[in-house]
């Protein structure tokens, strides 16, 4: 059998095998010792019929396949992980270094037409202090049209696929612009609330491309979402902190620049900053992807450490809810974080890994947060007669309804997972299945409560 | 005679199932049983088999374990599972289907076997 020697080189080459395999993002190092162990097992079944290590280690190496392709397998089946080979890999050869410039020229470049576009109207007399219901109804249109470009850009969209997003954008615009709103009324706050869900969908049919269809494409897209969000506050914060430091320095020089912030700063930072968002999560994925576990760790035992005190001290109090205002849109707000902090740490949880006390804790804030709910829904449902259907109420008591819907049966689907009853991508597929449920509800909204509700 | 490509890839999930049915195996050895069944006439590579088991235990048809094996080195043993053998069912069931088609119009398209064989072969034998 091998020498001493042979088996110290043996050792070698497969050392550097696997601090070449490593490299692969797809790969992960479980996967690595399994395919090692793979590997091992080969080297010694043909040693044993008789060839020299060496010699049955590149055998072992072919017959395990290309490493191109080897890797690509690994990443379609765990598409999280190809998340991230999208980015990485390409910065390898010219070629692809051309190419990141090139998508770095094009996102900047989209970004300065969507702040230019939100200024056109100006010069057709239409201000911003005079018209804010415009610019709220309309503001989606100068920035979403031109992400979607971006993306069908960038993912090669068909044609035909790519009309008929135009065509939604049309006719959003159309549905958008032709009531006759009450200024300042309840329905026109709506559409400019509802319309940008409808229309960040068709960003993602673009974004997804033709992986549209499957669940892996679609949970791309909430993660793209939820990054999205992330990059957008931060790039928001620091904005604030720049606007603040220009207004110190110029107030030192006697200038007020107050006027030049609310005409050019804002509108065309806010819209351009959309698209460089979306250009920073495609660009810089894995620093967010490393962000949004820790905060999730983080906020989780808090957001549940509040919900049950909430709920402890109602029962012990006896106070019920009081629901007299538009309170509603802020419980649909609470359940829209419980289920970002649910969909990430599921997304961001090894689904080897056995049930912790952190899984634990995250099943104690969706159940919390559902009762929580429930009670508020119970309040109002008790008193709606007395309050009366205003659009806001009707709105947001139709969003409550479907969050809570989506919670509770992912808060089943998580425990059956955690049970080992279920699996995981169970979880996923009811997410991405859900989808078009907020996206006709919001188009609901859009398209028949101004008529429901006579454009009050 | 090499099986091509997109049939190996069809038929992986029934063979993979099946195999984990008779007993829990690693992916070394299931390699090895495919090799033993198909009288090495399907080839893997072999690498292809990991991603396959992964999206099977994703799916939840069959579970996976780490365990020291006699060697000393950590495997990954898989194991088939309650909706496993449900799919794996079901695959039968597709896999029969479509075999008893292919028999049928085979069986009426060839029934006449030599001189079917006979007429095309000769001539090519001729040119070579």
């Amino acid at each position: 059998m091998a020498t001493p020697e042979y088996a110290a080189s043996l050792d070698e080459q497969i050392d550097r095998w696997r601090s070449y395999l490593r490299r692969r993002q797809a790969i992960h190092s479980v996967d690595v010792a399994e395919l090692e162990d793979h590997l091992r097992e080969q080297i010694a079944g043909l040693t044993a019929s008789g060839l020299a290590s060496d010699e049955a280690f590149l055998i072992a190496v072919k017959r395990l396949g290309d490493l191109d392709s080897l890797s690509r397998e690994f990443a379609r089946e765990h598409s999280e992980r190809l998340w991230k080979q999208l980015v990485v890999s390409p910065v390898e050869s010219d070629e692809a270094k051309a190419w990141v410039r090139k998508e770095a020229v094009v996102a900047f470049a989209l970004a300065v037409a969507a702040a230019m576009l939100i200024k056109l109207p100006a010069l057709f007399g239409l201000d911003l202090d005079e018209n804010a219901g415009f610019y709220a109804r309309n503001v989606t249109f100068f920035v979403l049209p031109l992400l979607t470009g971006y993306f069908a850009w960038k993912r090669g969209l068909r044609q035909s696929r790519l009309g008929g997003l135009a065509a939604v954008f049309v006719v959003a615009a159309i549905f958008a612009n032709i009531y006759p709103f009450t200024p300042g009324g309840s329905t026109e706050a709506l559409t400019a609330l509802h319309l940008p869900i409808v229309l960040w969908l068709v960003t993602g049919v673009a974004y997804a491309g033709s992986r549209w269809k499957e669940v892996s494409g679609r949970m791309d897209f909430i993660r793209f979402t939820g990054e999205f969000f992330i990059y957008y506050v931060l790039i928001a914060l620091g904005g604030g902190v720049l606007t603040a430091f220009m207004a110190m320095i110029f107030q030192s020089i006697g200038m007020d620049i107050e006027p030049f912030f609310e005409s050019w700063l804002l509108p065309c930072g806010a819209i351009g900053g959309v698209i460089i968002a979306s250009w920073l999560v495609e660009a810089k994925q894995s620093v967010v992807e490393n962000m949004a576990p820790v905060l999730t760790r983080l906020f989780t035992p808090l957001f549940a450490a509040v919900l049950i005190t909430f709920l402890g001290t109602i029962v012990l109090t006896g106070r019920g809810i009081n629901i007299e205002r538009d309170l509603l849109i802020g419980f649909d707000l609470l359940m829209v974080v419980v289920l970002a902090l649910l969909l990430y740490s599921v997304s961001a949880r090894d689904p080897q890994a056995p049930p912790g006390a952190f899984d634990v804790v995250q099943v104690v804030l969706v159940v919390s947060a559902l009762l929580v709910d429930a009670v508020a829904l119970a309040a109002i449902a008790a008193r709606i007669t007395e309050f009366g259907f205003t659009p806001n109420r009707v709105a947001a008591l139709g969003e409550n309804v479907i969050l809570l819907i989506n919670l509770a049966w992912s808060a089943v689907l998580y425990i059956r997972f955690l049970r080992r009853r279920g699996t995981f991508s169970a979880v996923e597929k009811w997410q991405t299945d859900y989808i078009p449920v907020y996206v006709t509800w919001a188009a609901i909204v859009v398209i028949a409560f101004p008529i429901i509700f006579r454009f009050t | 005679m090499e099986i091509n490509k997109d049939l190996i890839a069809a038929s992986s999930t029934p063979i993979v199932l099946a195999i984990l049915a008779e007993a829990d195996s690693y992916g070394y050895a299931i390699l090895q049983r495919v090799r033993e069944l198909s009288g090495g006439r399907m080839e893997w590579t072999d690498g292809m088999l990991y991603p396959v088991l992964h999206r099977l235990e994703r799916l939840g048809y069959v579970e996976a374990r780490w365990e020291v094996a006699e060697s000393g080195r950590k495997r990954k043993y898989y194991g088939i599972t309650g909706p496993g053998r449900a799919q794996l069912a079901e695959e039968r069931r597709q896999w029969e289907a479509v075999d008893a088609t292919l028999k049928g119009i085979f069986q009426a398209l060839f029934s006449p076997l030599p001189s079917f064989h006979a007429a095309p072969a000769a001539p090519l034998l001729q040119g070579a």
